[in-house]
């Protein structure tokens, strides 16, 4: 079997078996609520009909757009400022590393506190999740560049903007990629979490939405898949940054 | 102005309480070739880093072409034992990096044409981690020679390469010095690569490091290791360091 079959074949059928251990148990115990995956494709299926699930996806793709922007934005700048200035580094990395483990939904009722429950809030909330793991890798990156670059571009005697452009940011770019994967998988985790609680759009509020109005499980579990194919595909677009020939001494050997 | 054109006097640095070296003080002629051979762990490289201008000494100074140093320099391109050929720019990239023209067809041509001079022709556009560890060596020979530095300070250059490529390489540097002339100060702990490159091998001590002997090599290129003279200088020299 050759290579590419042999990372697509197995993944699908264990996933295939899983779903055939679904299908059975349920048809087994005649569960009353909890659907068929044939339920969860014809439930959802309606939704893409009446056009309310492209709506969810787009507002949820939406919210974590902005917030991961705006984070990216911000932590990219500021982590490669902290780690060339050690003072800076000094002053704010202990904030940082403070504000960092608290999760992402501890900040919800600030949120709706200060941004009602519109879109303001979940963009914050992505924001707030993701701007962490990004400056924190950024400014490492900065920090753990090999001296012997640094000397290298000393020896030629090149100007700051050519140091910077040339070697610092070039080394540190893997670092940063290894960053936003992180910070957009996050991202993704904290925007259904945002939107079952305080919103009435997105695939978060599609979840609850599909329970309370008549457990519709059907839908819920549709909820579910859609949301972990999306994440897949994200997390497979930061990897495609991976492939870049300016990066990809980092990840050899 | 003298035919000196580095003129090291009463080098002393310590590392906290720990003196590495101890008051080294030599001259390189222009265009000469000095070896610095020593045993491990003496201070050779930190010799050679203050003297390049990376590190500072604590006592003495350094004056290259009459001016005394304060830092590196782009008239003189370090060489150092595990390789600085930035891994995110191509060969020629790579080549281009020092160099200040602003023409960039005239940086391209440049680049291209030390590229094939160290035999890499056909590789302008590979990245570094599709080299082997010669060709390696051999962009990073060929962006120090691009940027026309008169000294090269080389800080045990080869000693990563397998035995074999090593000697090609010493075989290679001497061809391209017979090219070009480059004043080179060569930190080694080989004393037959430095009897098969050096005019002149200096023979430091055990930390804190001191210059302990002088050898003049005055064998024509290209030289064989196995003559008389080259090995008796040997036996001498290997004698100095104790073995």
């Amino acid at each position: 079997m050759d290579g590419k079959l042999a990372r697509i074949v197995p993944p699908v059928l264990v996933i295939a078996l899983l779903i055939a251990l679904w299908w059975f148990i349920v048809a087994r115990s005649d569960s009353p609520i909890f659907p068929t995956p044939w339920q969860v494709v014809t439930g959802a299926w309606e939704l893409v009909e009446d056009g309310t699930l492209a709506q969810h996806i787009g507002a949820s793709v939406f919210r974590v757009a902005i917030g991961f922007g705006l984070a990216f934005l911000v932590a990219i700048p500021l982590g490669l400022w902290m780690g060339w200035v050690s003072s800076a580094y000094y002053t704010l990395n202990p904030l940082f590393q403070m504000l960092r483990p608290i999760s992402p939904i501890a900040w919800i009722p600030v949120a709706i506190l200060w941004f009602g429950v519109g879109n303001m809030s979940p963009i914050f909330l992505i924001f707030i999740s993701s701007v962490f793991p990004m400056i924190v890798q950024t400014t490492v990156g900065v920090r753990t560049i090999d001296r012997r670059y640094l000397r290298a571009a000393a020896n030629f005697g090149v100007s700051r903007s050519v140091l910077f452009r040339r070697v610092v940011f070039p080394a540190v770019l893997p670092e940063i990629i290894v960053g936003m994967r992180i910070g957009i998988g996050v991202a993704w985790l904290v925007v259904v979490a945002a939107e079952m609680i305080a919103l009435n759009s997105g695939l978060g509020y599609l979840i609850m939405d599909s329970r309370n109005a008549g457990n519709r499980y059907d839908l819920v579990i549709a909820s579910m898949i859609i949301i972990g194919v999306i994440g897949l595909l994200l997390d497979g677009a930061t990897r495609l940054l991976e492939r870049q020939k300016t990066v990809k001494w980092r990840y050899v050997r | 102005m003298s035919d000196k054109q580095i003129i090291v006097e009463g080098i002393t640095k310590r590392f906290g309480a720990l003196p590495v070296v101890e008051g080294v003080g030599f001259d390189v002629r222009d265009g000469e070739f000095v070896a610095i051979v020593g045993p491990s762990g003496c201070g050779k490289s930190t010799l050679l880093n203050i003297i390049a201008g990376f590190e500072r000494p604590d006592r003495g100074t350094v004056t290259i072409d009459g001016v005394r140093r304060t830092g590196p320099s782009r008239n003189g391109i370090m060489i150092s034992q595990h390789g600085s050929v930035f891994p995110w720019l191509t060969v020629q990239e790579n080549l281009m990096f020092g160099l200040r023209g602003t023409s960039q067809a005239d940086n391209t041509e440049l680049a291209d044409r030390y590229i094939a001079m160290v035999g890499l022709a056909g590789f302008e556009t590979a990245y570094p981690h599709e080299l082997s560890g010669g060709m390696l060596k051999r962009v990073e020979l060929a962006r120090a020679l691009v940027v026309k530095p008169e000294i090269l300070y080389m800080d045990e250059p080869f000693s990563a390469l397998d035995a074999l490529m090593s000697l090609r390489m010493q075989n290679e540097l001497r061809r391209i010095l017979d090219e070009e002339r480059h004043t080179v100060l060569l930190i080694t702990h080989d004393v037959e690569e430095a009897i098969f490159l050096a005019d002149r091998v200096l023979v430091l001590s055990p930390r804190p490091t001191a210059i302990q002997a002088t050898f003049h090599v005055d064998l024509p290129h290209p030289r064989k290791l196995s003559s008389p003279q080259a090995q008796s200088l040997r036996e001498a020299i290997l004698k100095e360091l104790g073995l």
